[in-house]
């Protein structure tokens, strides 16, 4: 635990338990679980963007609701500032509302269809009873304009279906940092973006981390992308994380076998480099049942008797770099 | 200007190709004289964004534009006969057996309710009525084989596979009936990574073992540059490159694809500065004058608010329009 620590994950746990049929229900007593989440711990500093990387199902989502406790854990903690965020009441969370905020993937359903875009930016002010009428006008003028939304006039009349994609992730992004808020969780936010418009998006990210002392907990299936934009990373693997550390570590010097596979699979944007992607047996194994030992050995191309009996755990092999796998020698 | 090529050296040679939504706002012109050829064992990478007209522009290839789309204008040339002058009834033989077409979301092409051996049985025998249940059925085998999938998962349903093996069911219906151009219209947006690049490999091994050729549209510069020959550039329904990958790569022309290249990461360097294209795309009801691109370009010069600028071929088999290269013209 450092001193400039902001957020903290401690054996985090979400399992979400399977509907069973109406007969099945009835002949059989045991539940089953979709273990969307499988104990996981990280810690991210203050002013840092952390990413969670992963396929489709990983988890990397459930991971950033939990840590802004939009939905409720099954097992661990999140501290926020030292505090167990986890265990406060629902009442007293209000206060931990504003400054842990959320943007996600889709700006076409994040945004209320029949709310003008001054209203929607407006609307966690009144939640919160913070600044009203004209004081509330002001400030959402302030930050749209400081969004790129200019001129700002004009926007707060426009309904969210007269905007292009990249407008209403602005108004996402407007909508959070005018609650001031000190960490930010932003799942897949510019994955629905045109290639053209992303980099502006990722861009005013990045300066408004600056100008409002921001944290990230960035969410992406897109290696390339959190590559340029974090400074630590997190490779999660059906639930769990494999590998984790510093960015350049990561990216020169990349140890576990899952991690290695999805960086050669990734396209370089250059036609005479060819690249071989190294060759996953299969396809990710089913959360219900996380296969036995290390969750990744029916795929690996290394793995041995020791990897199907125990999972490894997630240790240090230098300073900053950590890898669950017992293939990798530090 | 554009190459001046004989219909039939090239397997599938496009001219003048002209696409219109006609809506009740006005006409949209969703692709405009877009010229270009292909050959066996050849891929075509088409890349643009949402709205720059490349799945038109595939689409259509099989005359499959959607309501109220139409094209006005241009040929089609496909082993030496145009499609476009065709009947619907021709047409549907030209579907499935010399052009096929996979899309982007497999389960929305599949019925949810019928076996994957179904899906086979009723292609085939829909075009071949001679072709026996039992023959069709091999032949599904076969096909299940060269996709790489178990052939037991063939009496499945679509749900009951994961999404890159829909994508693979997708990729052997595409080529049951032994067509010779494949278009594969975002075959892998909807994929993992790891995912993707095994369904990229597939496409381009049965390319040449069957000598198709193949038109891969996608927004990602980073897979076509990768897997294609040759690549056409879309920006507001016009081609505005259109150059072999190495060309488009090395010596990057149009302002654009180079704004693209800069736009996008590479996992390979290290502190990648990444350069945004200001502006947004224009609104093809209401399309700037002159060049599409000048209100986003930054060397837009007086000429390029007039004029939209031709297409100028800087060196063979490289075209660009921008009138940045009005003098490099490559005159023969």
């Amino acid at each position: 635990m450092t001193s400039d620590e902001i957020l903290r994950v401690e054996h985090l746990k979400k399992y979400f338990p399977v509907e069973k049929g109406f007969l099945e229900r009835l002949l059989t007593t045991s539940r089953r679980f979709v273990k969307a989440v499988d104990d996981i711990s990280f810690s991210i500093n203050k002013g840092e963007v952390f990413s969670l990387v992963g396929e489709s199902g990983c988890g990397k989502s459930t991971t950033g609701r939990l840590v802004v406790r939009l939905i409720e854990p099954t097992a661990g903690q999140v501290f926020f500032e030292q505090k167990n965020i986890t265990e406060i009441e629902k009442g007293a969370f209000r206060e931990y509302r504003r400054k842990l905020q959320i943007i996600f993937q889709d700006p076409y359903a994040s945004l209320n269809p029949r709310m003008k875009v001054g209203q929607a930016v407006g609307h966690p002010l009144e939640i919160h009873h913070l600044e009203k009428g004209d004081e509330e006008r002001k400030k959402v003028l302030e930050i749209l304009q400081r969004v790129g939304l200019t001129p700002p006039e004009q926007f707060i009349n426009l309904y969210p279906h007269q905007l292009s994609g990249g407008q209403r992730q602005r108004i996402a992004m407007a909508r959070s940092i005018i609650l001031n808020p000190e960490f930010i969780v932003a799942d897949e936010p510019v994955s629905m973006i045109d290639v053209s418009l992303r980099t502006t998006i990722i861009d005013l990210m990045l300066e408004l981390r600056k100008e409002f002392d921001l944290t990230y907990l960035f969410i992406t299936h897109d290696l390339a992308i959190a590559k340029y934009i974090s400074h630590r990373i997190a490779i999660m693997y059906l639930g769990k994380i494999v590998e984790m550390g510093d960015k350049n570590e990561i990216f020169s010097n990349p140890m576990h076998p899952y991690t290695q596979a999805l960086m050669s699979s990734i396209p370089v944007p250059n036609p005479e480099r060819k690249r071989k992607a190294i060759e996953l047996k299969g396809e990710v194994s089913s959360a219900i049942d996380i296969p036995k030992g290390c969750r990744f050995n029916p795929r690996c191309p290394y793995a041995d008797k020791k990897c199907k009996a125990a999972e490894p755990e997630l240790i240090p092999v230098k300073p900053n770099h950590l890898v669950s796998c017992y293939q990798t020698k530090a | 200007m554009i190459e001046q090529t004989n219909a039939e050296s090239h397997l599938l040679t496009v001219n003048g190709l002209t696409v219109e939504y006609w809506t009740r706002r006005g006409k949209i012109r969703a692709v405009e004289n877009a010229s270009f050829t292909l050959d066996r064992r050849e891929t075509l990478g088409v890349v643009g964004e949402s709205g720059s007209g490349k799945s038109t522009l595939g689409l259509s290839l099989i005359k499959l534009v959607p309501y109220p789309g139409r094209i006005v204008s241009g040929d089609i040339n496909l082993e030496g006969q145009n499609i476009r002058r065709m009947k619907d009834e021709e047409m549907r033989d030209v579907r499935g057996r010399r052009i096929s077409y996979v899309f982007q979301d497999p389960m929305t092409s599949l019925n949810p309710v019928e076996k994957i051996k179904d899906h086979f049985v009723e292609l085939i025998q829909t075009h071949e009525p001679k072709v026996s249940k039992t023959q069709a059925l091999e032949r599904a085998n076969q096909l299940f084989r060269d996709v790489g999938i178990q052939e037991e998962r063939i009496s499945d349903y679509p749900h009951q596979l994961s999404g890159g093996m829909r994508q693979r069911v997708m990729i052997a219906l595409a080529l049951a009936l032994n067509p010779s151009v494949i278009i594969a219209d975002e075959p892998t947006t909807a994929l993992d990574v790891v995912v993707q690049a095994k369904i990229l490999d597939l496409l381009n091994t049965l390319r040449d073992r069957y000598g198709m050729a193949l038109i891969l549209i996608t927004h990602d510069l980073s897979i076509v540059l990768q897997r294609s020959d040759k690549i056409i550039v879309m920006y507001a329904g016009r081609i505005v490159e259109y150059a072999s990958s190495v060309d488009l790569y090395s010596s990057t022309q149009h302002p654009y694809s180079q704004g693209l290249l800069n736009s996008i990461p590479n996992i390979e360097l290290i502190d990648q500065k990444l350069e945004a294209i200001e502006g947004s795309p224009p609104d093809l009801l209401n399309p700037p004058k002159g060049c599409r691109f000048w209100p986003r370009c930054s060397f837009a010069m007086p000429e390029c608010r007039i004029e939209e600028p031709p297409l100028f071929e800087t060196k063979k088999n490289h075209l660009v329009r921008c009138y940045l290269y009005k003098d490099e013209t490559n005159d023969q």
